[in-house]
């Protein structure tokens, strides 16, 4: 699979490291009422859906940053790569 | 072998998937008594991951909630061809864990005496051993020299199309219907009871339902309305071309990923690593594949003069602790089996059983009374490896 990396282009995603499901961004608050079960759905339970996936990549034989790549998980096709960053910031964290 | 049944209204039991399940079916019929049963099968029998894997058994666990199961499927195992009358070509020719190093040595001297300890059989050989054994391994690697092994003498493999063909069999003759080409599209859930669920052939009622469906948990699980802590990855596995026979059994590299045994028919057969990525494509890339070839160079140098006839992907259902989940749910009358991560074949007859024991008892088997759906939320977890909640490292 070829990562087309927002920043440096074209990159092979054995360059990557893979964390997981993108929702992992979105840590719930310790503070909540309910944070014991937020967590325990935040840390174990996934949707592991069969087509398209948003996860999470690492590019620690690059830059070092984490991309967020939405991807087919039926046909591997990368759809769209974004910073995780920027999706974190936008998201107000 | 066996009939093709139209489904019937109603059944006592319904199974989905027909690879565990076809022995959870069989034991229900033959130890449990309850023989109106249907297994559903999306594709044919075989088609799904009963004929994606290794044909590996072995009992080599160390966790206590993990060894006594996996001991029991080999007990199983060695009684199954007399239980159903039918050759599956169960061949212990053993299983060598090789060690490269003084601290593997001794991890591995403590996996043994856990295997001892639930029954199991276990020797640490040392090096002069394994040279009688295999003369062909690179002692004298410069990164990983094989400094010993631990060797499972009743590890080795079966002939995986057989188990489920004999299941089937068995389980067909004591009035079990086998439903082939039957999709399961969605369950009748009212009021939090499960009594039946919708099909490519049409609605089938039933009091309880067993989902074993490995690989692809998730996606027939979110039917029920439920979020599993499960991610479906890819493994992919190799033949090579015949060969005469060289290897005395199931071989494993201890310092990278990389496991070998010589079929039947003379093929080398060899995996390692997950891919990583979540998938559900059923095949895997390029880099894997280096992987997988790197390592058995390090170990093997003469596979290098074998060619590859054949490699392929399979659906593994990882879990977020390596380990599986045989359990009810919150919804009465449904019921759950998954989570075997890369271990599925050689936990296929206790899990049939253990399953059919839950099916019929309404209470876990007494070697599965850990592999609970709520051992996340209770911090339970049965980690193997110690890698914590990270599926593609487990």
């Amino acid at each position: 699979m070829i990562i087309e990396h927002p920043l440096l282009g074209p990159r092979d995603a054995a360059e990557f490291v893979y964390l997981g499901d993108a929702s992992l961004i979105a840590r719930p608050d310790w503070e909540n009422p309910d944070a014991g079960k937020e967590f325990f759905e935040y840390l174990y339970l996934r949707d592991n859906p069969e087509g398209m996936h948003r996860e999470l990549w690492y590019h620690e034989q690059g830059d070092r940053s984490w991309l967020v790549v939405t991807r087919n998980t039926l046909t591997h096709e990368i759809l769209n790569v974004e910073l995780a960053r920027q999706i974190a910031l936008a998201m107000g964290r | 072998m066996w009939r093709d049944p139209e489904p019937q209204q109603h059944y006592d039991v319904i199974i989905i998937g027909a690879g565990h399940g076809m022995a959870a079916a069989y034991y229900l019929a033959k130890v449990y008594g309850i023989r109106k049963v249907a297994v559903l099968e999306k594709g044919w029998l075989g088609s799904g991951n009963t004929g994606r894997n290794t044909t590996i058994i072995r009992s080599n666990y160390l966790l206590p909630d993990n060894e006594p199961f996996y001991e029991f499927s080999m007990k199983l195992w060695e009684g199954l061809e007399q239980d159903f009358n039918f050759n599956a070509m169960v061949s212990q020719r053993g299983i060598l864990n090789l060690f490269h190093s003084d601290p593997q040595r001794d991890a591995f001297a403590r996996r043994g005496n856990s295997m001892l300890l639930a029954g199991a059989d276990a020797v640490l050989l040392d090096e002069n051993l394994i040279r009688k054994m295999c003369p062909f391994l690179d002692y004298e690697n410069a990164r990983f020299p094989v400094k010993g092994a631990l060797w499972q003498p009743r590890g080795g493999t079966v002939r995986h199309d057989a188990v489920v063909w004999g299941y089937a069999r068995g389980a067909d003759r004591l009035g079990v219907d086998i439903i082939q080409n039957c999709e399961v599209t969605g369950f009748d859930i009212m009021d939090g009871i499960c009594r039946g669920v919708e099909t490519t052939k049409g609605a089938i009622k039933a009091n309880k339902v067993g989902v074993s469906v490995a690989g692809s948990s998730s996606k027939v699980m979110a039917q029920a309305g439920m979020r599993l802590p499960i991610e479906s990855h890819v493994l992919q596995a190799f033949v090579s071309e015949g060969l005469k026979p060289c290897l005395p059994g199931v071989i494993t590299f201890g310092a990278g990923h990389f496991y070998v045994s010589q079929s039947d028919k003379g093929g080398l057969v060899f995996g390692g690593d997950l891919d990583g990525y979540n998938s559900y494509a059923q095949r895997g890339n390029l880099p894997t594949v280096e992987d997988v070839c790197e390592g058995g160079m390090a170990i093997m140098p003469m596979i290098g003069k074998a060619r590859l006839l054949r490699m392929w992907g399979g659906l593994m259902d990882m879990s977020m602790d390596g380990s599986p989940i045989i359990d009810k749910t919150h919804i009465s009358g449904l019921y759950f089996n998954g989570g075997w991560c890369y271990g599925g074949f050689k936990a296929t007859p206790a899990s049939g059983y253990c399953m059919a024991h839950l099916l019929a008892t309404d209470e876990p088997h007494h070697t599965a009374n850990a592999f609970r759906l709520d051992r996340f939320s209770k911090g339970l977890m049965i980690d193997e490896k110690g890698v914590g909640a990270q599926p593609n490292l487990h």
